[in-house]
Formats: structure tokens, C-alpha cells, sequence
């Protein structure tokens, strides 16, 4: 399933599209420790995360994700906002927390 | 391929610009045509590295060479210096702020991820002095 396909399939709010919609999602993580996320997940995946400073766009472009998804309806809050446009990976948000995204985009995306 | 040198300069305590000196190595290694793992092992070990000069060094340089059989990162601080290496090096050993944490770093992963992504780290610290911290990536095959 595509980055643009997963958003229209799980309703996601889209901040951004990034520079491949229609890049493929060959994998998902759950992360807020941004250490963490740096080091385990993969390119390509759908990272779920409740963070929501800076430094996000800086870990999803370094790590190669295909798009982040903002959980739990987290308001970027402004240098991050500003960055989405620099940066390669669709940024999404959504209401629901990062079980049931989780639980969804393997759903949705068979990942 | 001759060496390609870059150079930036890390501001201490700039959360916002973290990760730049980070995204420009990675942008220069896919305009020379690295493989996306070297790429991707590259970005890692730089933004901890980053992260690190903004978090405990106060601000600091790094220098990457680049050449097509390695890539070297070396970054320097003149902050508090790290007392025991050995230990900070195991996972989950911080010494960050809570701010720090709230913006989700200080998991104690910084130079463990260094560690893991590189093919050989070097670490001279002297407490009161600063730190340096090099590392060598190579391309597989």
C-alpha cells in the first residue's frame, strides 16, 4: 500500500504529502524516544509517534521513513510545522492512539 | 574519488537546527551515489553524534571525509568531558536533563547507536576539557 493510499484508507489528516506519495509502506514503528527510533526503525516504514517538536522532521528524513503519523492529534508545534516541507516523508495526524494506528496500518497496509 | 572534506559548525542547546549538518552529509552521499544502508548508517552515527555536541557539548564542530572505501566523522566539543566512557556507553546510561528528555533524546541510545551503526569508534575524553568522538563508516562490498 502507498503512503497516499494509507492516508485515504485510514482517514489520516494530512499535514503533508511529502515528495512520494505513492512511495510504498514496507513496514510500521511505534516510537517517541527519538534515539530509538533513529537506531530501529527502517526505511520505508510508517512511524507512529505522540512526539511532536522539531526534531521529528530531522529523524523521519534521517531514517528514511515513508510518512510519520501524529498520534493522538498532536499539534506540531511551529518550527516543526515549517519543516514538513523540507522534508522527503508525508507527515499525517490522527485522533486515535498509537495501539489502535498500529493495529490499523497492519490492517490496512498488511505490514 | 578524491577526499571530499566537509565541515559545520554545532550550536549548543539549538534543538532547532539539530540534524542539519546531519541531513547535508546525507544529501552529499547520495549525490556521489552511496548505497542506502552506507547512507543510512552515515545519518545515524552524525545526528547522535549532533545531538550529542548539542546536548552535552555546548556546541562543537564536525569534520566528515569522504572518499569512496570510508566515510570519517569526527566530532569535537570543549563541554564537561565524560568521566566513564565504559559507562556511557551501555544502553540506557544518560546523563540528560528532563527538558532534554521531554523533546525525546536522553534514552541513553546516543553513542550505543554510534557504536552499533559504525565499523570502528574512538572516543577521547578528558573531564573539564571536552570530548572527541570519531568514527569510520565503510560501504559494504
Amino acid at each position: 500500500m502507498t503512503v497516499k493510499q494509507l492516508a485515504e484508507t485510514l482517514g489520516l489528516e494530512v499535514l503533508s504529502m511529502g515528495d512520494e506519495p505513492d512511495r510504498e509502506i514496507t513496514g510500521g514503528y511505534v516510537g517517541d524516544l527519538l534515539s530509538w527510533v533513529m537506531g530501529r526503525a527502517k526505511s520505508g516504514d510508517c512511524w507512529m509517534t505522540i512526539m511532536s517538536n522539531v526534531n521529528v522532521a530531522a529523524v523521519a528524513e534521517l531514517a528514511d521513513v515513508a510518512c510519520v503519523i501524529l498520534a493522538e492529534g498532536v499539534e506540531p508545534d511551529e518550527p516543526l510545522a515549517k519543516k514538513f516541507d523540507t522534508i522527503a516523508a508525508a507527515v499525517f495526524r490522527s485522533p486515535m492512539g498509537s495501539h489502535e494506528l498500529a493495529w490499523r496500518v497492519h490492517d490496512a497496509a498488511g505490514v | 574519488m578524491e577526499k571530499l572534506k566537509l565541515h559545520y559548525d554545532v550550536d549548543g542547546e539549538d534543538f532547532t537546527s539539530a540534524g542539519e549538518a546531519s541531513t547535508d552529509v546525507k544529501r552529499v552521499l547520495r549525490r556521489l551515489g552511496f548505497d542506502s544502508d552506507t547512507m543510512r548508517r552515515v545519518a545515524i552515527c552524525m545526528y547522535e553524534g549532533e545531538i550529542n555536541l548539542v546536548i552535552h557539548g555546548g556546541g562543537g564542530v564536525a569534520d566528515v571525509e569522504v572518499d569512496e572505501n570510508e566515510i570519517v566523522i569526527v566530532l569535537v566539543d570543549h563541554g564537561p568531558g565524560i568521566p566513564d566512557v565504559e559507562q556511557a556507553m551501555q544502553e540506557g546510561w544518560s546523563t540528560a536533563s528532563q527538558t532534554v528528555r521531554e523533546l525525546g533524546f536522553g534514552a541513553g541510545m546516543g553513542l550505543p547507536n554510534m557504536k552499533r551503526y559504525s565499523d570502528e569508534i574512538a572516543i577521547e575524553s578528558t573531564v573539564g576539557e571536552g570530548t572527541t568522538v570519531t568514527m569510520k563508516i565503510r560501504p559494504a562490498g
